[in-house]
Order: C-alpha cells, then structure tokens, then sequence
C-alpha cells in the first residue's frame, strides 16, 4: 500500500500505460537504425529536452514560492540570437565558432533571468507580474533580433544538439540528463536545496536565520533563464530555423503542469526533480500518443484534458478517498445516524 | 510597501507604453482627410504574426505609395478591440476608402454600420466577415483557399492518372477552426474524391507550424505503415516534415512526395530542390489589387462582392525559375 501512497505512482502508472499504448500503435518502439537507437521511444526522449530543461528551472523558481511566466519568450529570443549569429559565420559549420555562439546565447538567456530576479527580489514585484513583463516584451524583442522573418541556418554541429546522436543515444536527452544530474546534485547533495525550501517556506525567516534570501532568489531566475536558453537552442537546431513568433509558445503552462504533476508545491517549500522529468516525460508522451493512436484534431486538447483531469483527481487524497474509501466510511455514517 | 508598488505600476506602465508605441506609430502619418485632392486609404492590418503577414503590409504600403495614395495604416496586434477603434478613428478621420483584414469573423455589423452612415465604402482584404448584411461592404479581396486545397488535389489526381495502386495520403492540418485550415481541408477532399485509390490515412493538425509539423510527422511516420504523399496546409509544416522524414531515413519528394500551399521563399527553396513536389500559391502581395480597388470604389463604380488574388500554382521547375525574385 505505500506505493500505492507515493505520490509520483499515479503519474509514473499513467506514463507507463501511455508508452504501453505507443508499443501497439508504432512500427518501431525501439530499434537499431543508421548506428543509433531509433523509434518512437528516442523520439519521446528527445522531444521532451527542451520541455525538461525549461520544467528544471520552473521547479526551482517554484520551489521559492516564485513563478516564471517568461521561459517561452527566453526560448524565443535564444534561438534568434543563436541563429542571427550563426547565420553570418563564414563558415557555419566550425564548431568553435558554433559553440562560442550557444555560450553567447545562453549567457543573454541568463541575463534576461537576472533581470527577472532583480524585479523580483530587489524591487519587490510579484513574480507573476514581474515575469510577465518579459514574456510580453520578450517576444516583441525576439521578433525584432529576427525581423519577423524565420532565419534558417545550415550548421550541422548546431543541428546536433537537437537530432545527432552520441553513444547511440539523442543528444539532446543527455544534454536533459545531464542537466537534472547538475540540479540533482546540487540542490540534494549539498546544503543549497534545504535553503531553497527555507526560501519557500518563509523568506522572512530564512534571512533571520542568516540565509541569503535575495541571492538564492535571483539565483533560481538566472538558472531558470539559461535553462530556458538551452532549450530555446534545441529547438531551434530541431528545425533548423529560429521561429521567433511559436519558439517555446505557451511552454510555461506545460512546465509548469509538468512541475504539479511532479508533486512540487506551488506555493513554494517543497519541490521534486524527479517528479518534474516524469511530468515533463509524460506531457511529451501524451503528444506523441495523440498523434500515435490518430486522435482527430478537433479532439486533440479535449483528450489530453481529459488524460490530465484523470492525473490530478488521482493524485487527490480527498478525491481517493471519497471514491475508493467510500464502502469503508459507510457503516461509520449509519452509526451516527440513530443517535 | 508603497515604493514596491510605485515600482511595479511604473514598470508596467512603460512596457505597456513601448508596446502601444510600435502599434500606433501608424496612425499619425499626415494630416486631415484628402485635403490635397489625394486619395485617403485607412488600412487596418491584423498584425505581424507571420512572415506572410509582413510581406502582405509591405505590399499594401509599397502599392500606396506607387499610386500616390495617402495611406493611414493601423497595427490591430491581434485584437479585434484595437481594430474595432482603428477603423472608428478612420470614420472621424473622414478617410476616402477604409481596408481591413479582419481578426475575427463576427462582430463587425455596428462599426461596419458607423462606416456605412459616414458614406466611407469598406473593403476587406485577405478574410472574411459573417455580416448577413452584404452591403456593409463593397468587396472582400482575398484568397480562396477552397480553390488552394483543390489545386493541391487535382495535381495529385492528375499524377496518378491511370494506375490502380492504392495511394496513401497524410494531411498535416492547420490551426483547428481556422479558415485556411478548414478550407483547404474541404477543397483537397473534393478533389481526390474523383480517384477512389487515393485516401487520407492520417489527418492531424501541426498549427502552421515547423516545430509541430516535425513532431507530429515524427510520429505519423511511427504509426504508419505505408505513406506516399504528404498534403501540408501550409509551407513551414511541410518543411518541418521534410526535417522528420529525412532523420526516417526517407527521401522527401521522392520516397514520400509533398505538396504544400503558400509558396514562401522557405518553400520555394526546398521545391526547387526537389524535396517538395508541388506548391499552390497563396500570395500575400495584394496591394496593387487593393489600391486599384479604392479607386474605383472611390469613384463609385460597382465592384464583384468577391474578388480573388491574383495566384499560381509552382511545379519543382517553375520554383526554379521563380526562386530568384521571390521577396517573402
């Protein structure tokens, strides 16, 4: 029964059940092809990085008692930065000048999260607000650096991060893991997330204690930031083209699903790396299954409410309680009732 | 406290302002209505939401000024409201002609109504409205993407002329409930209908978009034992098909072959490649149809309640010819 309790069973369950569907409905759920594994599998793996990445610094944003409303337009602006740049290499295959490029890209990503973070932590702005400043504007900003058109590039070390493979694994999916190992580490084995949840817990208290309240919080911003710029770069190599007006639309509302169904508390002081990749993991599967089973379009949104609405009454307590407690309580009601 | 507050109100207010200043800066472009003699067009644009749309307001302003036309334009950024205003203050403005892409179909009768009691004619430009009131406005010049989606199919019928092998076709749809998407949609159907060996197996919607083209073709091209043709309502999911079919292993345009709608440079590129097989033309550079049609509006003359774009239809030949004068 303690499994049963845990709560990452229900969504861990419901992902298994999802990628079980994806073995009938496939040709391949996994094979060797061209040297590398390939199948609807990798394409999960792969195609949930940047979901992932941006749900790793949405958790630790969350974690503060924060939000970050503004990943989107960061992953908008990395990509058109990252394109803009590469498209004026003279020879856009060097892989120097590429990587140079991402570091740039990135970098810019972790300034806009410093920005964020001064808004919030300095000047004191609800973090609502003060990340939907740049989500709005970011997107402007992202359009400008493009001019509103799709800039394409032909750069195979920048195609890489999004489809190569290495080890015969995507390297976009170890780019992921290796990003939730550094976050892992840090935040359980060192000290830095029982200060995160102090943070989250009460930032009043936590800077009586002694702890940096402020720093911590502008930190989580600028990683939540470059976080967003990483993926931002993956999928823009994905397609090979910075797409300053889709580029990570809407992505703020599916981490930060992927962050509640991985049992972090919204209201900060407590999070879950590993419930944030199963999250992510399942939102990335649940599209992949759409389209595996052919859902018609028309239905698309009204299945996966549906596969979500499912998630979160099982992950309620009450809500189990009430349907599956229900035989047991009777008897308990009956013998209020004489009295 | 209260400085946070002041802090947050000012910051919101500034973006608020940067944001409302690209919009307008549009609207105060010469003075008065028509006092020079000079014809006065009040545009109102929809947005910048794509790069068709940019090449659409570039045409637009281009035309005017080739014809000599005074044109107030008006950035709606997607919002029925702003446009809804921006057409208002035409009407005070005494403009000459007023032209629109509307963002939404319905809810025009009242402002169209304002337009019509101030004797400005009105023409829509690229959609529709569903007024029942068809003299709210003289003409609505556009596209019509029924006809697209027909191209789309009789070329295809056209190429499997005379052989019996079934033929698989996937459709990667637009947005769901968008004109373009439902239009398109309908008129491939009608077209294929004539060759019962051609059938659409998989119909999914990609959003107009690359990133989800790619995704969901990654995940047709798991499910589906067998694909032939690939129907893409627009050029930049087609595109990022062609990205999930080449990491398949296929060859797009050859193992699967590919038609999408809207010839932009992106897609004119890739047909004159060889990885598409075929585009039908959605051309966003109407103005000089528009301007032609201010003026004879302006001078009362009776106009076609419809009148479509002038637009082609490219084979992987003509995209070559083609390519190097391609704007957009």
């Amino acid at each position: 029964m303690t499994i049963l309790k845990n709560r990452l069973f229900w969504p861990a369950a419901i992902l298994l059940a999802l990628l079980i569907v994806n073995v009938f409905t496939s040709n391949q759920f996994i094979t060797l092809q061209d040297g590398h594994l390939f199948g609807t599998l990798i394409d999960i793996l792969r195609g949930s990085a940047p979901l992932i990445l941006v749900s790793l610094g949405m958790t630790l944003v969350i974690s503060t008692g924060g939000i970050d409303l503004s990943v989107g337009s960061v992953m908008a602006i990395s990509g058109a930065v990252a394109c803009l740049l590469i498209k004026d290499l003279g020879n856009q295959n060097a892989v120097g000048s590429v990587l140079l490029i991402m570091a740039v890209a990135i970098a810019v990503s972790a300034a806009l999260g410093l920005w964020n973070g001064s808004l919030v932590a300095i000047v004191g702005i609800q973090p609502i607000i003060a990340t939907l400043i740049l989500m709005v504007a970011g997107r402007g900003l992202a359009q400008l650096i493009t001019a509103g058109q799709i800039i394409n590039v032909q750069s195979s070390p920048y195609a890489t991060i999004a489809t190569g493979f290495f080890l015969t694994l995507p390297v976009a999916f170890l780019i992921a893991l290796a990003a939730i190992g550094l976050i892992a580490v840090l935040t359980r084995r060192t000290a830095l997330g029982l200060l995160l949840e102090s943070v989250g817990g009460s930032p009043s208290a936590s800077r009586l204690a002694g702890i940096q309240a402020k720093r911590i919080t502008v930190m989580v911003y600028v990683v939540s930031g470059a976080l967003a710029g990483l993926a931002g770069l993956i999928y823009s190599a994905n397609i090979k083209s910075a797409d300053s007006i889709y580029a990570g639309n809407l992505i703020e509302l599916d981490a930060i699903l992927a962050v509640v169904i991985g049992g972090t508390a919204l209201i900060g002081g407590r999070f879950s790396i590993l419930g944030t990749v199963l999250g992510a993991v399942l939102i990335q599967t649940l599209q992949v299954t759409v389209v595996g089973i052919g859902v018609p379009s028309k239905a698309t949104l009204l299945f996966k409410a549906v596969v979500v609405v499912v998630l979160c009454l099982s992950q309620s307590v009450t809500f189990r309680e009430k349907v599956f407690g229900r035989f047991k309580s009777r008897p308990a009601v009956r013998a209020e009732v004489p009295a | 406290m209260r400085v946070k507050m002041m802090a947050a109100a000012l910051t919101g207010l500034l973006a608020v302002s940067a944001l409302a200043g690209c919009g307008d800066k549009g609207d105060d472009t010469g003075s008065g209505g028509g006092g020079d003699g000079k014809l006065v067009l009040g545009f109102s644009q929809v947005g910048a939401e794509s790069g068709w749309r940019t090449a659409n307001t570039k045409s637009i302003q281009d035309a005017a000024t080739a014809a000599g036309y005074e044109l107030k334009f008006s950035d709606a950024q997607g919002k029925q409201e702003k446009q809804i205003e921006a057409i208002r203050s035409f009407i005070t403005q005494k403009v000459d002609v007023i032209a629109f892409s509307p963002v939404v179909t319905s809810g025009w009768d009242a402002v169209l109504k304002e337009a019509k009691d101030a004797d400005i004619p009105v023409i829509l430009t690229d959609r529709a409205v569903d007024s029942q009131d068809k003299t709210l406005y003289k003409t609505f010049l556009g596209s019509d993407f029924v006809k697209e989606g027909k191209e789309a199919g009789n070329w295809l019928v056209k190429q499997y002329e005379g052989k019996t092998d079934p033929v698989n076709v996937v459709e990667l749809q637009g947005t769901v409930g968008a004109a373009p998407a439902i239009d398109r949609q309908k008129g491939f159907a009608e077209a294929i209908a004539t060759n019962p060996n051609i059938k659409i197996v998989k119909s999914q919607s990609g959003n107009f978009t690359r990133a989800e083209g790619k995704t969901v073709m990654e995940g047709i091209l798991q499910s589906t034992p067998k694909i032939d043709v690939l129907y893409a309502h627009n050029d930049d999911m087609g595109l990022g098909a062609i990205e999930a079919i080449e990491a398949a292993g296929k060859k797009p345009g050859t193992d699967i072959k590919i038609i999408t709608v809207d010839a932009v440079k992106d897609g004119m590129t890739a047909l004159s490649e060889g990885k598409i097989n075929f585009i039908v033309e959605c051309s966003p550079l109407l103005g000089p149809q528009l301007m032609d049609l201010a003026k004879k509006v302006k001078a009362g003359d009776t106009v076609d309640q419809r009148i479509l774009t002038v637009e082609t239809t490219f084979t992987q030949e003509q995209a070559k010819a083609a390519l190097p004068d391609r704007k957009y």
